[in-house]
């Protein structure tokens, strides 16, 4: 029996407090493993990390300079809770290379693109409802929504991107079951973590789909112009003002740190997303706002995505060949752009599982089951080539087939047992 | 009760926390934790990957004494405090020749079981042996020798990752596969149902004293990784709610393995105590973990002390080994 001197803790005296959602936000064992990735020893695949070195840091501090110059009072104050009409209308012509014409009214500044989908959730998402997105999708959106309680469906997807043919069999499952679907998830350009692109065909065929079941489409867009040969098509957001929710980011093709995307959304959904960030934060950033702003009129950033385009297909020419080299019976999709490989591993290896045996071999991936909502992926890993320099990814490519023979010839030692 | 550190010796302690490890994330927050607790009570602390810089940052620092706050094979395998030896510069915690044999669990359990402590029955096997020999046999000889439930683990890991409890003889393979991702030695060990208890001992020069016993209660069925690490997960009573006798015992235990293995300054052992009151050794921790959903850093509290003053007197005790 307890006695006088005796405590009892969990260690939490707020455990009861929380609300229901926040079981949405668990400390993973597969998360604390990456923090080996911090030390020079291992080479990480892992993170989506943008190359930032190769953006020369003479020009972010001539930026700097200037825009204290002129604007340094306001640039350290509040601002509006829409984001700075300058950087908007900047962000008009970049959105043009995408097809994309639209008024700077609909657009709305947000801290990072990662922020606006966590808006949007926080406006569409209920407990329940459905997110449909590619299988597989992207970790930082299925964190969202699994935190604002949806069930995410995912659709099936090949080298051509979300088939349509899928699409209207997951969302006649999804009614079938009385569900409510509140809007499609997309990154149609250089898929994190596929890599692979929504083509050209299957784009107004999703639309269409959409259109008729009133189904809401997110498209989120960070890598689109890292296209390493010829262009992407055109946006979605290109064809249908109405039906589109278009995100976009500079963390791809500046640098992350300064945590600016943007959001364009119809009307109605704008006024709500306006509202919903001067009640989160009152305004995005002035100063990194005018930071990007500074750089965008007098800097040329389209010679500097130029540059980046460059330093990611070599890395991604380095990564293929070091697949061929070294795991050339393995199946990884071949991207035009932007950041990732898709693998799939032998039958039965679990990339989940084998991970600390990765981290034991000094390099480090992301495994399959972090892109899907449904816990099913174990197959797949992702190689992200962003960050390590060529002769780094041979290495982590080397090492990464090494981890697999061994974990392959694990299995089978204990393939005939337990009959 | 733990000697109050003094405060105003105002000693430079240099600790090593990261290392590459599966348990670098913990090693970083039970650093960190121990470095405030010595800022607080006036040490002089820096905290310092253990990496290629090593010698030389111990040259720049020049502290008074060391802190490996190291977990996993970086910290523990004996191999960086023999190292820190050749440096000079006294270290807390175990030499090198200890750790090495804590930290092989196989090997701790055979040393403390020849005291005549009760450890559950196992069988140490390298995964080549599953390679060459017919492992759905020598699984099945397993089984049959020790009964189900059991527990794999690998030999040397921490943080119970890689620990599978098997109760089903179909789960038995899988549960080697993923001890075998962290070592290339596992465990299958008999399954001791009862209380799990952490016993954190102080070993200041005196003689070693253990701690008011942890008893773990986790509330969704294994005291695993998340359950160590996420507060809200499990109960933690200190001290145990066991009889007086038991604890007792179970405290010995504690000490006896502690001595058997030559463990210095601190360490925390695991136990179960069974229904009938044994206490079943399971393992010993050469540098416990103090970060803040930890056991040790509860036991201390239990016992009276501060963390501050407690690991004060961790480091001037080690600073007294100096030359030996």
């Amino acid at each position: 029996m307890p006695n006088e001197q005796q405590h009892v803790t969990n260690l939490d005296s707020w455990l009861d407090s929380y609300a229901a959602r926040a079981e949405t936000l668990a400390v993973s064992e597969v998360r604390a493993l990456f923090s080996v990735v911090s030390r020079p020893e291992v080479v990480s695949l892992a993170g989506g990390m943008p190359y930032v070195a190769a953006l020369p840091q003479d020009l972010l501090a001539k930026a700097y300079n200037d825009m204290m110059k002129e604007k340094g009072l306001l640039a350290i104050q509040y601002g509006g809770g829409q984001g700075d009409l300058k950087l908007r209308e900047q962000i008009l012509e970049l959105m043009a290379l995408e097809g994309i014409h639209a008024s700077v009214e609909d657009l709305v500044i947000t801290t990072g693109s990662q922020h606006g989908l966590d808006m949007l959730a926080g406006l569409f998402l209920d407990e329940g409802d459905v997110v449909l997105a590619e299988g597989p999708s992207y970790v930082g959106a299925i964190g969202i929504f699994r935190h604002y309680e949806a069930h995410i469906e995912h659709v099936y997807t090949d080298h051509d991107g979300m088939s349509p043919e899928a699409l209207q069999q997951s969302i006649d499952k999804m009614k079938a079951q009385g569900k409510k679907i509140k809007f499609l998830y997309l990154v149609p350009n250089f898929a994190n973590p596929s890599g692979v692109t929504l083509s050209a065909d299957r784009r107004p065929a999703i639309l269409e789909i959409c259109k008729r079941e009133h189904i809401l489409i997110i498209e989120d867009n960070p890598y689109g112009l890292l296209y390493f040969d010829k262009p992407v098509p055109d946006a979605l957001r290109s064809m249908d003002e109405d039906g589109i929710v278009y995100l976009g980011s500079f963390s791809k093709i500046l640098a992350p740190g300064f945590r600016v995307g943007y959001v364009l959304a119809p009307p109605a959904i704008r006024d709500k997303m306006v509202l919903a960030q001067e009640s989160a934060l009152l305004c995005p950033s002035s100063f990194t706002q005018m930071m990007i702003s500074e750089y965008l009129a007098n800097a040329d950033w389209q010679g500097q995505i130029d540059t980046f385009r460059g330093v990611y297909k070599e890395r991604k020419d380095a990564a293929l060949s070091a697949m061929q080299e070294y795991l050339p019976n393995l199946e990884t999709t071949r991207p035009d752009g932007g950041f990732y490989l898709w693998v799939t591993l032998p039958e039965g290896i679990d990339s989940k599982a084998m991970l600390p045996l990765a981290v034991k071999e000094l390099v480090a991936y992301t495994p399959g089951t972090a892109f899907y909502g449904d816990g099913t992926g174990q197959r797949y890993l992702r190689v992200c080539y962003s960050y390590p320099t060529p002769e780094n990814i041979k290495v982590g490519i080397k090492r990464l087939a090494n981890v697999i023979n061994l974990q392959t010839d694990l299995m089978e030692t204990f393939s005939n047992t337990g009959r | 009760m733990i000697p109050k550190g003094k405060s105003s010796a105002k000693l430079k302690v240099q600790i090593l926390a990261g290392g590459i490890s599966h348990e670098r994330d913990i090693s970083l927050k039970s650093g960190r934790r121990v470095a405030d607790a010595l800022t607080d009570i006036g040490a002089t602390v820096v905290i310092r990957e253990p990496d290629s810089k090593l010698l030389a940052n111990i040259k720049k620092d020049a502290p008074d004494v060391i802190w490996p706050c190291l977990h996993g094979a970086s910290g523990e395998d004996g191999a960086l405090r023999d190292i820190l030896a050749l440096s000079g510069v006294p270290f807390v915690g175990a030499t090198g020749d200890s750790a090495r044999l804590a930290w092989d669990k196989s090997i701790a359990k055979i040393l403390v079981a020849k005291e005549g402590i009760q450890t559950p029955a196992s069988v140490t096997l390298p995964k080549e042996t599953f390679r060459e020999l017919d492992a759905d046999g020598v699984l099945k000889a397993i089984t049959t020798s020790i009964s189900l439930p059991v527990v794999v683990k690998p030999a040397k890991s921490g943080s119970a990752q890689g620990v599978t409890i098997v109760r089903d003889s179909a789960e038995l393979s899988r549960a080697m596969i993923d001890a075998y991702v962290y070592c290339d030695v596992a465990i299958i060990e008999k399954f001791v149902d009862g209380t799990e208890l952490a016993i954190s001992v102080i070993d200041l020069g005196a003689g070693p004293t253990a701690l008011p016993a942890v008893e773990i209660e986790p509330l969704k069925g294994n005291f695993g990784y998340d359950e160590r690490y996420i507060a809200g997960e499990t109960n933690y009573y200190v001290p145990a709610r066991l009889d007086a006798v038991v604890l007792e015992r179970a405290a010995y235990v504690a000490i006896k393995a502690h001595e058997v293995l030559g463990l210095r300054h601190l360490s925390r052992v695991d136990l179960i105590v069974d229904a009938q009151g044994t206490a079943w050794f399971l393992e010993a921790n050469v540098q416990p973990g103090l970060t803040d959903t930890s056991l040790m850093p509860q036991s201390i509290l239990a016992s009276g002390n501060s963390l501050s003053s407690a690991y004060y007197s961790i480091v001037e005790a080690a600073l007294r080994t100096k030359g030996l």
